[in-house]
Formats: structure tokens, C-alpha cells, sequence
């Protein structure tokens, strides 16, 4: 996983809430065996709209998307965070994430950023009003800076290394195989087992 | 806030958490151990492609267990995907599991269906077991008191390379529902009634314990829909403490334990309650005599009524936000506020899913529609959530009765509820779904969605409009 120490961009206002994992990606699109080329999919349902925000050339190239609150609720489908960075997006910011698309994408390097409604608010008239304004993300001081003003955003220390190291998860569990081991050793006889097949 | 002379008492989920404790550090997520691990065509790819590229073995091939459910033909079944994107997502899952040892049950497999029907039906999902899976409706799993909960592609990559997870447990909430339910409901209104009450994002980064007299009278079907629809309150998992209608359901399964180990496990399932000094972070209370049958109106799951109510006005909405989705809502649903639910015309009915795909289902849209006909202008697709459910339900005459009635009868998977296979709504159609999602497209682009029970869709399939049995 790429290090992510800070971004700066600029945003895109998407001014809805429950905006859920099937409105991110549609499950058509689902089908690639691939990590890439997910960005097609991209809020698909939404894109044939001229009025659509990622329509809007104002917001071409913004890399921040700004959203209402309960973001990817519904389906666990990673392909929701591949097809927000296949796209472009580094950084998501809303006033609460659901917990599996949350986990995602702290997992595959896209950060979502909690900030009060209010400031949501304010960051989406900041950006409508000029959609130049530039946005910048702190991981190290977890901050969001923009306009001479700096909000600041919780992250626990352990996430938030994880991504400053761009450590792979896996690699940190494999640290700890001895202690999987001992476990392995200790289970109850009777959990079951898939194989072999049994009918 | 440890109490003199001994510890607090402890939430059904803490104790499963904890006795899959593999590390625990300060400031860190815990490492838990997972006993089953559950896949499937369209979450694993890219994780099996991790492993190739890492190296990595599967660590423990004899707790994984794979099926083909969400991308799958419900007709046709014996012949080659026509698909071509579709038949490759298939196919990459079948070179996986045979890579990497991974048992798998394939279309045309007696044990094929949705994922969350095959492990409690195989008799693999067990009270105080750790299940994941690639699919956010692994909570269903909860009804047997397992903790159970959905992970995305990279966790299902890491619980393939070493059987554990790194998770920071969340908060506990009860969902105490006492009472008798009145006949003509269940337990999907239950659960819908629970969501409208605390909203789609209510649960979340909580696990739920349904718990209280209501839910203790439910068979297992009927307790796996409520967990089912944790995630659709926010949380990730939801789970129901085992008792003798558990012990009951399991035993005689193919994988349930047997002899000396039945005694052992039986014996410490029956631990798996909470005490009664537990302390929950949250309590929320229903009353099971006032609820009736519940239908959803919008395009979240939390939009939801009673059937007898009508389409809310979204100034009735104290909250802006709530405020303006009631509103987009009711512009992608094509509804007027004020107009009564039972008025709302259904195109097309659909039977199935994880969440209402089980022969008791089945059977109790089967008893409403005996003998009579589908609506004109309304079809019914009825989809059994695994082979053996429809074999099952082909034994009793089933198939026949939803034939005659003129539904079609179709091979198990996912089907309509996640419109990923042929199995879609057309752009306006308007569906009555006892599937989990009524979100904008979910069932087909432009399709719109109520989620009803399994009487309520029968009711609805006869009627052409939405309706309950009572109604007939």
C-alpha cells in the first residue's frame, strides 16, 4: 500500500445523504476479476445526469469528495472504494461512514475523514462558491485545511500509522503466526470442520 | 469498572469475541480467530490474486468453504453461463478453490445456494463460532449466537492468509422486543419495524443482541431474518443467544458434532448468554403486540411504514437531512406523500433471497396463494436460497401450487435482490421484494423497490397492489 502522509486537491460537493454501495458501484459492474478499471462504474446510475456533480467541468480533476452523511451503507463490496480511486478520489469527508466501507477503505488507502455536519456544511459552500478552493488533508496533525481555516479530524493512532507507513495488513498479522499457532492448539475439538465433505 | 469479588458480567458478544482473542495489545485492534470463513464468486478474485502474488497460501483450507450465489443463473442452470463477464467470475472461482484446496459447491451441486442458507442447512454454522465473509449479510449467521459479520476483499485476502482479523469490537446495543406477534406478522416486520425505529445508520458501530419474549417464540428461519438485517440498521452484526430451538435445528446436520462432541459443545453453547448484570451501551425496546405487517416506501431501509399507514409527507421529517432524502426518495419511487401504501400498484413480486429465501418462506407464501391466481399485469418469481431448499420444497408440492398460481419457479441464488445475473427489474418496474435492500437500482436500473414479508408478498401477488393476508 502507497503511503499516504497528507493530499491536497480540490473537492467535489455531493449533496446527498445514504448515499450506499450500490449507488457507489452497481453490482453489473461487479464482475471484473481485476482491482482496475472500476471508475466506469462510478455512481453509474447517477453519471447520465449532465446535472450530476461529476458532470459539472468546475469539478473535473477534484480528487476530495465531500458527502452526506451514512456513506456506503448496504454491501460489503470493496469495489465501492476501488471505483472512488480508480476514479481519483484520495480522500472521502462525511459526517459518518458506514463501519464495513469505512473499514475498506482505511484498508485499501482511500481515507475517509469524519467531520461534524456542520462543517460538511460549510466545506460544500466553501467549494460551490469556488470550486478552486483548495483543500488539504493532514494525516500527521489530522487536520482538513482550507480557505486560512484547519478543522481537525479523529483517526486512532494505530489506523493512522498503518496508512503513514502504508503498512500491509497481512504483513503485520504474519509478525504474530507463533501466537495463531498456540491458538490453533488450544481449540475446542468439537468446532467443525469443511473438510473433508460430508453428506 | 470492575465489580469486588469478580468481573462484570459480559454481553453474549464479548464472550464470543473474547474466547477468539488471539492477541490483544493497548492501542490496537485485537487479532481474533475466525472458524469459518465463507466465500464466493464475486468478493474473492481479487483476494485469491493477493495470495498468488504474495505467495500466500490458504492457512486453513478446512475452515473455508466456497458456493456460487450472487452471479448465477436462476434458469438454464445445466448449461454454460451465456454471460461470457459473468461465466469468467464463475469460473475464476472454481481454478481458485482448486488451487488452493478450497472446498466449493457449484452450480448444479446438490449443496449450491445462497451462502448464508448452505452454512446454517450443512449444520457448519454453530452457536460461539466466528464467521466471515464477503458479503454484508454474514450477520444472518448471528441467529445461532455465532458473531458473524461481512468483510471486503482485503480482509477476506487476510482471513485466507491466516485465519484471523485485526478488529477494534464495537459497542453493544439490545434490541429487547417482548410480546406476541399477531398472526399475519413476522419476523421481517420485526426487523423493518426495528430499522424505520433507529434509521440505517442506528447500529452502526454497534453489534445487536435481539433478545426478549418475541424473539425466543422464532423458529431458526425466523430468527435468521432478523439477523439478516443487522446491517441494514447499521450494524455489522447482530446475533440471538442459542437456546433449545438452536440445539434443536442443529443437531442431526452434517456437520453438527456428534457423540462426545456434541455433549462438549452443548455444554458450552449453553454458556453463550448474557448475564444478567451484562452492560449494554445501548437499549432500545419494540413491542411485539403493536407491530403489523411493515412495507418500505423510499430507497433506504429505514423508510419504512406499517402497510396500513400511507406514503409520509416528508415535512413530517423533523430532520433536514432525513428531510430531503424522504423527498429525493419519493421523486425515484415515482410516490405522492398521502397516498395510502395498499393503493400502490406492484408489477413484479419476488420470493427469495438471504433474507426470506428458506422453505418456511416458502411454505407460507405457498399456504396464502393456494388455489388462486397472480394479478394480471403482476408476475412472480419465486427463488429458493439453495438447491436443497428448492428440492425440499419440490417434495411437498411447493413448485406446483406457485406454478398453477402462475409464478415462475426458479434454481437457487441471489437472484432479483442484487440484480447481478438476468434476474432484473426494468427501468420503472415496481417490485414487492422480500429481499434486504430497497436502494435506488438495486433490483435493475430504475427498478423500484418495497420491502414486504413473504405474506406480504403473496397477499400483494394476488391483489396486484400491495397487501397483507387479512386483506384477501
Amino acid at each position: 500500500m502507497e503511503k499516504f502522509l497528507s493530499h491536497i486537491g480540490t473537492g467535489v460537493p455531493l449533496r446527498r445523504s445514504n448515499v450506499d454501495t450500490d449507488q457507489i458501484i452497481p453490482a453489473v459492474y461487479l464482475k471484473r476479476v481485476t482491482r482496475s478499471g472500476f471508475e466506469d462504474g462510478l455512481f453509474a446510475a447517477w453519471r447520465s445526469d449532465p446535472d450530476f456533480v461529476l458532470n459539472k467541468s468546475e469539478y473535473h480533476g477534484g480528487t476530495i469528495l465531500v458527502a452526506g452523511v451514512d456513506f456506503g451503507t448496504g454491501s460489503s463490496r470493496e469495489h465501492a472504494v476501488w471505483a472512488l480511486q480508480n476514479y481519483g478520489f484520495k480522500v472521502v469527508i462525511s459526517a459518518r461512514f458506514a463501519d464495513i466501507f469505512r473499514g475498506n477503505s482505511l484498508k485499501g488507502g482511500l481515507l475517509t475523514v469524519i467531520l461534524p455536519q456542520e462543517e460538511v456544511e460549510a466545506l460544500w459552500s466553501a467549494i460551490e462558491q469556488d470550486p478552486k478552493t483548495s483543500i488539504s488533508v493532514n494525516l500527521e496533525s489530522r487536520s482538513v485545511s482550507y480557505s486560512g481555516k484547519s478543522v481537525g479530524f479523529d483517526l486512532d493512532d494505530y489506523t493512522r500509522w498503518r496508512l503513514m507507513e502504508g503498512l500491509d495488513d497481512i504483513g503485520l498479522t504474519l509478525r504474530h503466526t507463533g501466537l495463531v499457532e498456540g491458538f490453533e492448539s488450544k481449540r475446542a475439538k468439537f468446532k467443525p470442520k469443511t473438510l473433508p465433505v460430508l453428506s | 469498572m470492575k465489580r469486588l469479588g469478580g468481573r462484570m458480567g459480559r454481553t453474549l458478544a464479548e464472550k464470543v469475541w473474547e474466547d477468539h482473542v488471539v492477541r490483544s495489545a493497548s492501542g490496537e485492534p485485537d487479532l481474533l480467530y475466525i472458524d469459518l470463513h465463507l466465500i464466493h464468486e464475486v468478493t474473492s478474485p481479487q483476494a485469491f490474486d493477493g495470495l498468488r502474488l504474495s505467495g500466500r497460501k490458504v492457512r486453513r483450507p478446512e475452515l473455508t468453504l466456497a458456493t456460487e450465489d450472487h452471479n448465477v443463473p436462476t434458469l438454464d442452470i445445466e448449461k454454460p453461463i451465456a454471460d461470457p463477464v459473468s461465466r469468467l467470475q464463475v469460473d475464476t472461482l472454481r481454478k481458485n478453490c482448486a488451487e488452493f484446496g478450497v472446498r466449493i459447491h457449484s452450480l448444479g451441486d446438490i449443496e449450491q445456494g445462497i451462502v448464508h442458507v448452505v452454512g446454517p442447512q450443512l449444520g457448519i454454522t454453530q452457536p460461539g463460532m466466528t464467521i466471515v465473509c464477503g458479503d454484508s449479510h454474514t450477520s444472518t449467521h448471528g441467529a445461532f449466537g455465532a458473531l458473524a459479520f461481512g468483510i471486503g476483499t482485503s480482509e477476506v485476502e487476510h482471513v485466507l492468509a491466516t485465519q484471523t482479523l485485526p478488529l477494534t469490537k464495537p459497542k453493544m446495543m439490545a434490541v429487547n422486543i417482548e410480546g406476541k406477534l399477531k398472526p399475519g406478522v413476522t419476523s421481517k416486520d420485526i426487523i423493518l419495524a426495528v430499522i424505520a425505529q433507529i434509521s440505517t445508520g442506528g447500529g452502526q458501530g454497534y453489534i445487536l443482541e435481539y433478545r426478549g419474549s418475541a424473539i425466543r417464540e422464532l423458529s431458526m428461519e425466523a430468527r435468521m431474518t432478523i439477523c439478516n438485517m443487522s446491517i441494514e440498521a447499521g450494524a455489522r452484526a447482530g446475533l440471538i443467544a442459542p437456546d433449545e430451538i438452536t440445539f434443536e435445528y442443529i443437531k442431526g446436520r452434517p456437520h453438527a458434532p456428534q457423540g462426545a462432541d456434541w455433549d462438549a459443545a452443548l455444554a458450552y453453547w449453553k454458556t453463550l448468554k448474557s448475564d444478567a448484570d451484562a452492560k449494554f451501551d445501548k437499549e432500545i425496546y419494540l413491542n411485539a403486540d403493536e407491530l403489523s405487517p411493515f412495507v418500505t416506501w423510499g430507497t433506504n431501509p429505514g423508510q419504512g411504514v406499517p402497510l396500513s399507514q400511507a406514503v409520509p409527507t416528508p415535512e413530517s421529517f423533523g430532520d433536514e437531512q432525513e428531510r430531503r432524502a424522504a423527498e429525493s426518495a419519493l421523486v425515484y419511487m415515482d410516490l405522492k406523500a398521502g397516498t395510502p401504501m395498499k393503493e400502490i400498484k406492484i408489477d413484479t413480486v419476488f420470493l427469495g433471497s438471504c433474507t426470506n429465501g428458506r422453505i418456511e418462506d416458502l411454505r407460507s407464501a405457498a399456504a396464502i396463494i393456494k388455489g388462486k391466481k397472480v394479478a394480471s399485469n403482476t408476475r412472480m418469481l419465486v427463488v429458493p436460497g439453495s438447491a436443497r431448499v428448492r428440492l425440499q420444497a419440490e417434495s411437498e408440492g411447493l413448485d406446483k401450487l406457485f406454478l398453477e398460481f402462475g409464478a415462475e419457479w426458479r434454481s437457487a441464488g441471489c437472484s432479483m435482490c442484487l440484480g447481478m445475473n438476468p434476474d432484473q427489474l426494468k427501468p420503472g418496474e415496481r417490485s414487492a421484494s422480500t429481499s434486504n435492500r430497497n436502494f435506488e437500482g438495486r433490483q435493475g436500473k430504475g427498478g423500484r423497490t418495497h420491502l414486504v414479508s413473504p405474506l406480504v408478498a403473496a397477499a400483494t401477488a394476488i391483489k396486484g397492489t400491495l397487501a397483507s393476508p387479512a386483506d384477501l
